[in-house]
């Protein structure tokens, strides 16, 4: 059954994949901005635009350029990037893992504050503190974003400076990166040095992007443990004798998750998508900072080869909670 | 009671990670002694400084004068002294150039520096499949011949800008023994110059490390460390600097320019630079009546545009060329006149209860306050009968109107221009077929013409004076004002500032 799905899902992957595909190729030619027009000196003749345009290979038709991006992207040959003149399927590739490393951070921090609120809301429920919580994360969650970015540069960076503002480490740092997952890397070499000059650079891009979702976490995850700690079986666990919090954490949680988990794998990919304003504010050396240069410069195969890795991301993502649910799920296991 | 197993490497492990990012956190102040950190507002894009979409991006420019030498040097003041060549010139009749090459050069490899390279930096520079977008510059010269230091090359199509260019976009000598090894893409990882600082280490998108070049032909540069942070945002360039995570940073909001500098500690230098902001008129329209396009710029009043929006950073403009500039005739003005403007209106039948009725387009966040200066303007013009839709367009969408004469009656651009030279401002910006001028009417282009190839360079200088003020009469552009550029810098540097624009690693010293 789990694996009929699998097979499913895959197939219906790459025919997503091509609709992006196609989709992402045709917006980002039709839309406003052409990448010659911005690389012409003064002084340049007509002969001067259409040797430009050949040398990019736009001279040739819509169709014929998708193909040829096309028969590239099947071959793994994303094109080179007019601006950063590097292949970019490396580029992408090079700047995926700070992406990731940053928006799972923001994931950890998120389920932890969320799943702490929520459970101390609902083991308070009814009294001031549940209404205290509630109006906290409404709180946090009406602020977007980057502005928590800016409110933490305030505070940790100009303020109080004990976290660095701009960038992924130090670059005192000497340190011959074998991978681009700066955090992992650090902690399997025991270059603590590495992990903490990392943590520091990323505290405050991961906080900011995980206080709205903790909020949401919170809210979301709190209602449904109240409405799990009403069902016969927590009442029966109180009556053999666990105490509040223990019947939450050992017996409504579990249950009262399955939801959250749905959010959280949605969320994720909104996460993914907001480290683009968060990595520019932090000058985080990520994909969202490279997707909004390759856009201001119109380097049109960096767009794409950008925008094909967060779609393929944002469907592994969707197809890994689907699959932990259907796991945890048991009316979806046997159905 | 659960038990959660703590061993005691786990332990040391996890204490280790937050004493280093204690440390750590509490380390963020820029470097001292020889390092310097500066905050820069764009990241290096490539290192190529001949080719490709980077090569003429103005702002990169600082990072390649680090690196690279150029054939001519620029003072400050955008004046020329020598740079790789110490000698240069036209034979009288124009016919051929000769070059002297600087002698004790080294590459940062140790390779000696020859006048090869320079031959070889021309010749590809001039082929057009290299894609050097300044090809129509470097094309119009060939046969290059060596003698000893001497290197002599025919003209092949006049130029009389040539040496100027030499100090411009893609006017750089790269090294032939080496690209040749190394290629295209060798040459991006690991690029060498004969300039002041050598690339140590570069993380794409984050920094770069440069090292002071030890065998450096020119004067020694005071920093023996220089790491250049690419900070994109301006709130956190200013923060950069007020935590004292970075030394020196550039292009923050006025606003915070005076608060920084005001502060214990900072210090900053705000100089009018070689950037002017302008509004483009395209021939179309209500812009054929003289009346209207003279009218639209009597009632512009651009001091108050300068002190109210800008802080009254910024030099109010008549023409194109700004002080400095070589062509730039202090005898040229142009009133602020509202009532000048309202009856220059009346006399095509405009008023406030008729008014002309146009479309002007604007950046937004692009240049300082350009959104909020087409605001102000749009205002002023609504008081004498003209009343402008403001059309808000990303930077590219110009470019694309503007290559294909496509741009709205009126538009908001900034033209930089850091050799100061009028073909490279008036000439280009208002010649018709230049993709980058929408004004295309044949008397203009009948006085511009001629000026691309005079060889009389007094007649040259004189004859875009001219052209400037037939412009201004006629009414073809609205000048508005000088752009100055701010630098705030910590009290234990000092930063010498460059008209071109240019923030240069070389040019800052211990205080």
């Amino acid at each position: 059954m789990l694996l009929k799905t699998l097979i499913t899902r895959l197939l219906t992957m790459i025919v997503t994949l091509f609709g992006v595909a196609v989709v992402v190729f045709t917006l980002v030619r039709v839309a406003p901005g052409n990448p010659i027009a911005m690389m012409l000196p003064p002084g340049a003749s007509e002969e001067d635009i259409a040797r430009l345009t050949a040398l990019y290979g736009f001279d040739k038709s819509l169709v014929q350029q998708f193909f040829i991006w096309l028969g590239g992207v099947v071959q793994g040959d994303f094109g080179t990037s007019i601006t950063l003149r590097q292949p970019v399927d490396q580029l992408v590739l090079s700047r995926l893992p700070a992406t990731l490393e940053l928006a799972a951070m923001a994931l950890v921090i998120a389920l932890l504050l969320g799943g702490t609120v929520a459970v101390l809301g609902a083991r308070n429920r009814g009294t001031g503190t549940e209404v205290g919580l509630d109006l906290t994360s409404g709180a946090v969650l009406s602020i977007p974003d980057f502005l928590w970015g800016l409110i933490f540069v305030l505070i940790f960076g100009v303020l109080w400076p004990v976290l660095a503002i701009s960038g992924r480490i130090d670059p005192r740092i000497e340190f011959d990166f074998a991978t681009n997952f700066y955090l992992i890397e650090g902690l399997l070499r025991g270059r603590f040095d590495v992990v903490g000059s990392t943590l520091s650079h990323m505290v405050m891009p991961a906080m900011s992007l995980a206080l709205p979702l903790a909020a949401m976490i919170a809210q979301l995850l709190k209602q449904n443990l109240k409405g799990e700690l009403v069902q016969d079986y927590a009442t029966i666990a109180r009556v053999r004798g666990f105490s509040e919090t223990t019947v939450i954490l050992r017996e409504a949680l579990r249950n009262a998750a399955l939801p959250t988990i749905a959010l959280v794998g949605v969320q994720f990919t909104f996460l993914i998508g907001g480290t683009v304003i968060v990595e520019r504010l932090f000058a985080y050396e990520g994909l969202g900072n490279m997707a909004i240069d390759a856009v201001i410069n119109r380097d049109l195969p960096l767009i794409q080869g950008i925008v094909l890795l967060f779609a393929a991301i944002f469907i592994m993502i969707n197809l890994i909670v689907d699959l932990s649910y259907t796991l945890l799920n048991p009316r979806l296991r046997h159905g | 009671m659960t038990n959660y197993p703590l061993s005691r490497r786990s332990f040391l492990g996890a204490s280790s990670a937050l004493a280093a990012l204690a440390a750590s956190g509490l380390s963020v102040s820029a470097q001292s002694g020889s390092n310097l950190t500066i905050a820069y507002n764009i990241p290096v894009l490539s290192w190529d400084p001949t080719t490709g979409p980077a090569a003429v991006n103005p702002v990169l420019q600082s990072y390649y004068l680090a690196v690279f030498d150029r054939f001519v040097g620029q003072k400050p003041d955008l004046s020329f002294e020598p740079g790789l060549l110490t000698d240069w010139g036209f034979s009288e009749d124009k016919s051929t150039i000769t070059m002297t090459v600087r002698e004790g050069v080294k590459w940062h490899n140790g390779d000696d520096f020859t006048p090869e390279d320079i031959v070889w930096s021309l010749e590809r520079a001039g082929n057009p499949e290299t894609g050097n977008p300044i090809q129509f510059v470097w094309g119009k010269f060939g046969n290059y011949r060596i003698d000893g230091q001497t290197i002599t090359a025919d003209v092949l199509e006049f130029e009389p800008t040539l040496f100027k260019w030499m100090a411009f976009l893609t006017g750089y000598v790269l090294p032939k023994k080496y690209y040749e090894e190394v290629g295209a893409e060798g040459f991006e990882k690991a690029p060498i110059g004969t300039g002041p600082y050598m690339v140590d280490a570069m993380e794409q998108g984050a920094y770069v490390r440069l090292k002071a070049f030890p065998d450096y032909w020119g004067e020694k540069p005071d920093f023996e460390t220089v790491t250049i942070k690419f900070v994109t945002d301006a709130a956190s360039r200013v923060a950069e600097v007020e935590s004292g995570s970075s030394d020196v940073t550039v292009n923050m909001p006025y606003e915070d320019y005076d608060r920084l500098i005001a502060k214990d500690g900072l210090s900053g230098e705000a100089i009018p630079i070689t950037d002017i902001g302008m509004i483009f008129l395209n021939d179309i329209e209500v812009m054929t009546d003289k009346n209207v396009r003279l009218a639209a710029h009597h009632a512009i009043d651009k001091q108050l545009i300068i002190d109210r929006l800008l802080r009254g950073y910024g030099v109010p403009l008549a023409t194109l060329e700004a002080p400095g500039y070589a062509a730039y005739d202090e005898s040229i003005t142009f009133d602020y006149d509202p009532d000048k403007a309202v009856e220059l209106l009346a006399a095509s039948g405009y008023s406030t209860e008729n008014p002309v009725k146009f479309t002007i387009q604007t950046t937004r966040g692009f240049k300082p306050k350009d959104y909020e200066m087409i605001q102000a303007i749009v205002g002023m013009w609504r008081k004498v009968g003209i009343e402008a839709e403001i059309e808000v367009y990303e930077i590219a969408k110009h470019y694309e109107l503007r290559a294909t004469d496509t741009l709205a009656p009126a538009a908001f651009y900034n033209w930089g221009n850091s050799i100061g030279d009028p073909s490279t401002s008036t000439g280009f910006a208002m010649f018709g077929p230049s993709p980058h001028s929408v004004w295309d009417t044949p008397d203009l282009i009948e006085k511009i013409a001629p000026l691309f190839g005079e060889a009389d360079e007094e007649a040259r200088i004189q004859g875009y004076k001219d052209v400037s003020k037939y412009i201004t009469e006629q009414g073809y552009v609205i000048p508005l004002l000088q752009y100055v550029m701010p630098i705030v810098y910590a009290d234990s540097v000092s930063v010498t500032p460059y008209t071109s624009g240019d923030l240069l690693p070389q040019a800052i010293s211990q205080a």
